[in-house]
């Protein structure tokens, strides 16, 4: 397990406003949005981080200012180190970030999945649409408040929607035999533990 | 007006004329002009290895434009890590990448135990080591066979996958699974290998190698094979770097990238063995790759067949986070509340951020766990190497003819499960 030790050195000289980040691993920095760019630029170029390995978000809740921090891992193949750098986005209610597509081709299926998920918006991105939810999907299911079993949503192709009315149930077992709901009498679902299940509300079976 | 009956009113077809010389000849209108034609190639197509889709733009039959489209096997893992104790993930890191499942237990037991400073006995480590490379045979064994398949070539795919029933017997002696094999725990195992279990492994390597030179002959000089895979798809050095692909789609362009050897985990400083690496970066050379790959894993495989270390087979330190022993919990009261808090709160983690890389068959899977402290992860991302190895295909297909594209979704070689996770 090697890291960068000379990375945080470097990289705080260069760019004063970009502060250590708590890491139990390699060397992570916290840059303010608008900088981002010529970090990673700087890290690519300068100090041999040639791969972006990965670029993801977390939400810290709606409760906390500020609430999505983007997430890029750097890769150096020449090194053989790891960096982490985390960028908050400025705006809660419009979360965005500045597009690392031009720097990376590969950040273009990264993005897109984490505008898919947590709705952030990447400024000057070529193609910003859903990647694995579909178009028109309402909701960024990875954001806290979004419900683990989803909320039903209207089918993708409003001409069979209008036909039909029919729409995306989002937990379809839910309810039905062989799911047990938290904090329900399993016997109440599970058909095969009925006749077996007892409780205070129900007679054991003789 | 039926023109059968009248056949000097038939208009004489000439073959022979060429295409270009064709519409100057005619001086087509605007309006006239072969218009572009939309093909959707996909979800359910036998050479998209899953539920991958395709939008393309042809004309003719060259791709001007291809549009992937993925998502239909998304679960919500992520979402799913986020309500649940670490030991409840283990199941689902079987269905990311299915072809491997072994390994990738591994990476999602060695980035936990890297968040909780972990260390695993040398045991513990060599046969993670061991059923990973396993895996990695299994996994392109399960390439190479649908490759074949995929450019016509169907006896390739019996061989491969009488290997693979043989690998997957083994896998259901070690961990009473074939496919979904949850065997990797965090901070050990889910059990030690059964008596003589490593000899079976030792015998399969020595029948394995000369039965995988015959399934490489049968490709690596057939004209069939070469017309359709030498000079297709290639991808250059740079562009395989800016894409972020892993795996043998990476070797295969000539960079030496292997996490094994590049930041060893679990021991893998120990073994000998080569990274092969290809020459243009075409289908040709990622083929040879993972057949290269397989003989290096068997290289590795025999080292830790012939020096098995003994010892204990998970961290025994860690009893806050691997569970008791069966006939323990049964019989001493501290084991037993021990127990308890672990399959009820989850094996408690420091607060902190780490992000885990493990080398697998299709290429680097990694996982960022996020942890606040407690059982639960706040937040895991997994880096998908099918995921990143398929963002390269709208700028790979442009240009190939459809049949072209199919040899190039084989030679990537991905799973969906691990695209939409």
């Amino acid at each position: 397990m090697t890291t960068d030790v000379d990375l945080p050195t470097a990289v705080s000289q260069k760019f004063p406003s970009a502060t250590p980040r708590a890491s139990l691993d390699c060397p992570a920095f916290n840059v303010p949005a608008g900088e981002i760019l010529a970090v990673l630029q700087h890290l690519r170029d300068t100090q041999g981080y040639d791969f972006l390995m990965d670029l993801t978000a977390i939400d810290w809740t709606a409760e906390q200012t500020p609430r999505f921090t983007v997430v890029w891992h750097l890769y150096s193949s020449t090194k053989h180190t790891y960096a982490r750098l985390a960028a908050a986005c400025p705006d809660n209610a419009a979360p965005a970030m500045p597009t690392s597509s031009a720097l990376w081709p590969g950040a273009n299926w990264l993005e897109r999945e984490v505008y898919d998920m947590f709705g952030i918006k990447f400024d000057g991105h070529p193609d910003l649409r859903r990647i694995l939810m579909w178009d028109g999907y309402p909701h960024f299911p990875l954001r806290k408040e979004f419900p683990l079993a989803g909320l039903p949503t209207d089918l993708p192709d409003a001409e069979i929607a209008a036909e039909t009315k029919a729409g995306v149930i989002a937990a379809p077992m839910a309810g039905g035999p062989f799911v047990a709901t938290p904090g329900q009498p399993m016997g109440d679902a599970e058909p095969r533990a009925k006749d077996e299940a007892w409780n205070e509300h129900r007679e054991k079976p003789v | 007006m039926n023109t059968a009956k009248n056949p000097s009113n038939r208009m004489a077809a000439d073959f022979s004329f060429p295409d270009t010389a064709a519409k100057t000849a005619a001086n087509l209108p605007k309006e006239f002009e072969p218009e572009k034609m939309s093909l959707s190639m996909g979800p359910s197509h036998p050479s998209t290895h899953g539920v991958l889709r395709i939008q393309f733009e042809l004309e003719g039959e060259m791709v001007t434009k291809a549009d992937p489209i993925i998502g239909y096997l998304h679960r919500g893992d992520e979402k799913i890590a986020e309500n649940m104790t670490y030991n409840q993930f283990v199941p689902y890191t079987d269905r990311l990448d299915y072809i491997a499942p072994l390994a990738n237990n591994m990476a999602y037991a060695i980035a936990v135990e890297r968040l909780a400073h972990l260390e695993v006995p040398a045991r513990c480590a060599a046969i993670r080591v061991l059923t990973a490379e396993m895996a990695r045979v299994s996994s392109h064994l399960m390439g190479l066979g649908a490759f074949g398949i995929d450019v016509g070539a169907w006896s390739v795919f019996m061989y491969c996958f009488e290997e693979r029933e043989k690998l997957y017997r083994l896998f259901e002696e070690l961990t009473g699974a074939r496919f979904t094999t949850s065997y990797s725990r965090i901070g050990g195992l889910q059990r030690d290998v059964p008596a003589g279990w490593v000899e079976k492994v030792g015998a399969f390597c020595d029948q394995f190698l000369p039965i995988l030179d015959e399934c490489l002959a049968l490709l690596a000089r057939n004209k069939i094979f070469l017309d359709r895979t030498v000079d297709v798809g290639v991808i250059s050095k740079a562009d395989a770097i800016a894409y972020g692909l892993s795996g043998p789609n990476l070797r295969g362009s000539g960079i030496p990238t292997d996490l094994r050897k590049d930041r060893p985990y679990s021991g893998y400083e120990q073994y000998e063995f080569d990274v092969p690496v290809g020459a243009k970066g075409d289908c040709y050379d990622r083929f040879l790759c993972r057949g290269e790959e397989m003989k290096q894993s068997i290289r590795i495989i025999r080292q830790i067949v012939k020096n098995f270390p003994g010892g204990e087979w998970y961290a025994k330190d860690a009893r806050k986070i691997f569970a008791p022993p069966k006939d323990k919990i049964l019989t001493s009261m501290e084991e037993l509340i021990n127990n308890f808090m672990l399959v009820t709160e989850g094996p408690q983690m420091p607060a902190g951020e780490v992000y885990f890389e493990a080398e697998n068959p299709k290429g680097i899977l990694g996982f960022y766990i996020v942890s606040k402290g407690g059982g639960v992860p706040y937040r895991m991302k997994i880096r998908s190497p099918s995921f990143c190895n398929l963002s390269i295909l709208p700028k790979l297909c442009v240009g190939h003819l459809v049949s072209d594209v199919v040899s190039i979704l084989g030679s990537l070689d991905f799973v969906m499960g691990e695209c939409d996770r």
